[in-house]
């Protein structure tokens, strides 16, 4: 109740200086509104201009070496390719060239890696999904004749530092993914029977390994008919 | 008209004496959350003493310009948009630190240490003085968290700059790099920093018994509230 009756209480502080009350706030000389509007635009406006700058000196250099990493990503996973070739998928097809106007960023992107005698070696590809704690994107690399995987590379994560984040720093999870056939199937460590589509998981972050399971078993669902019908086709 | 500070005493006092973390335990966020690793640690001070020095020297150069009823408005749009040119710069020249820093950049914005020193050094200070008293927080700041980061990494990880110093046997304490280490670390840095200011305050009082206030007691109006 008292909370309602706080403003009749108060003093008139909330009128501006100039009011009857003499104290320090109000020996103040008063502002015009104006000019107090036209800092604030003032620097507004400079804010504005220096943001401008640093964007178009920044924005190059941003976009390459967003490109850059993910090309050393792709090699990487794919065991350094002679080398490769980027494909959108549309449709439920691989299409080299993007449709006219399309933010190639955002369009669903697969790279083919083809060896020293220009044979296909796989298909490398992006995916992502909830980890832990936020979405983790993985590269892997993959052959849809075989269905056996090359490799895999966590390329962004916040899972738990010193547990979630072994997907990427525990170098026998990562290797296991080189060779192991999809559809994969996370096992308790040491509980394996040694078939190859199993993946021992990391004792400490079981979610985040499984995450990194479960985004490459569910991007694979998604593309494979896609990528054989592209390799059967361009054998025949 | 409050006496002179000697340049150095502008630029030292954010260093040690009154260290914007370990002594005034102010910015604790980014001081607990991204001192996991030396390198993130380095990087956050750095990018927070760029915008300090910078945003200090504008504000002191532009402060007759500023109507004190829109400065902490004006201040902190100042701030911000150093801090996005800090944020672009790291994007573009060191990916690896901006990915590792993540959203702590944009929040430097809010870091108090920045606003406070513009409300309560740059605003009322020549340009000179008021640079000095950035590079001496910002230093200080920077400092506080080499120190935090390189404990917590080295006991966490077995390792300083991601190079083993540790030996293959040592086994990392995780929690030191998991956010409960930050603050152990922290709290052990500020025991410190109070046990050793008490002992010099009583040495001070055995060589002057009569002395009655510490001259070394910050002018009020640096104190920040």
């Amino acid at each position: 109740m008292s909370h309602h009756e706080l403003p009749t209480v108060l003093p008139p502080a909330a009128e501006p200086a100039g009011g009857a009350e003499p104290n320090a706030v109000q020996a103040l000389p008063e502002v015009k509104s104006s000019r107090l509007i036209g800092t604030l635009a003032g620097f507004g406006g400079l804010a504005g201009l220096i943001l401008v700058l640093a964007f178009q000196w920044t924005d190059p250099l941003i976009k390459k070496n967003q490109a850059e990493a993910l090309q050393g990503a792709v090699a990487e996973v794919l065991k350094n390719p002679v080398r490769t070739q980027r494909f959108f998928v549309i449709d439920g097809r691989l299409a080299t060239e993007a449709p006219a106007g399309a933010d190639t960023l955002a369009l669903d992107r697969v790279f083919l890696g083809y060896d020293a005698q220009d044979a296909p070696t796989g298909f490398a590809m992006t995916h992502s999904e909830a980890g832990f704690q936020d979405q983790v994107l993985v590269i892997f690399a993959y052959d849809p004749r075989t269905g056996s995987l090359f490799g895999m590379k966590v390329l962004e994560n916040k899972e738990t530092p010193g547990l979630g984040d072994k997907i990427v720093k525990d170098s026998a999870f990562v290797s296991a993914f080189e060779g192991a056939l999809a559809p994969l199937i996370g096992v308790k460590a040491g509980a394996g029977t040694g078939d190859e589509h199993e993946i021992d998981m990391i004792t400490g972050a079981t979610i985040s390994s499984r995450a990194v399971i479960n985004i490459i078993n569910h991007r694979i669902e998604q593309v494979d008919p896609v990528l054989k019908a592209y390799l059967e086709g361009e054998q025949s | 008209m409050r006496k002179q500070v000697p340049a150095r005493e502008d630029l030292l006092k954010g260093i040690w004496r009154e260290n914007p973390v370990l002594v005034q335990t102010l910015g604790l966020c980014p001081a607990l959350a991204v001192t996991n690793s030396l390198a993130n640690g380095i990087a956050m001070g750095l990018a927070t003493l760029a915008v300090l020095v910078a945003s200090s020297f504008l504000i002191s150069v532009l402060k007759r310009y500023i109507p004190g009823e829109v400065r902490i408005t004006a201040y902190i749009l100042i701030i911000a948009t150093f801090v996005t040119l800090v944020d672009m710069t790291l994007q573009a020249l060191v990916p690896d630190i901006h990915k590792a820093l993540g959203a702590f950049i944009a929040l430097i914005v809010v870091n108090c240490v920045i606003l406070g020193r513009q409300e309560a050094f740059a605003s009322k200070n020549p340009v000179g003085r008021s640079v000095l008293d950035a590079l001496g927080m910002g230093g200080g700041f920077l400092l506080a968290l080499v120190m935090m980061s390189g404990v917590r990494e080295l006991l966490g990880n077995g390792t300083l700059l991601g190079v083993n110093v540790m030996g293959p046997n040592f086994e990392p304490w995780v929690i030191m790099i998991l956010p409960p280490g930050g603050f152990f670390t922290l709290g052990t840095y500020l025991l410190v920093f109070s046990w050793w200011r008490g002992r010099r305050s009583k040495a001070r009082k055995r060589a002057w018994p009569h002395e009655v206030t510490s001259p070394r007691l910050p002018e009020p109006e640096e104190v920040v509230a």
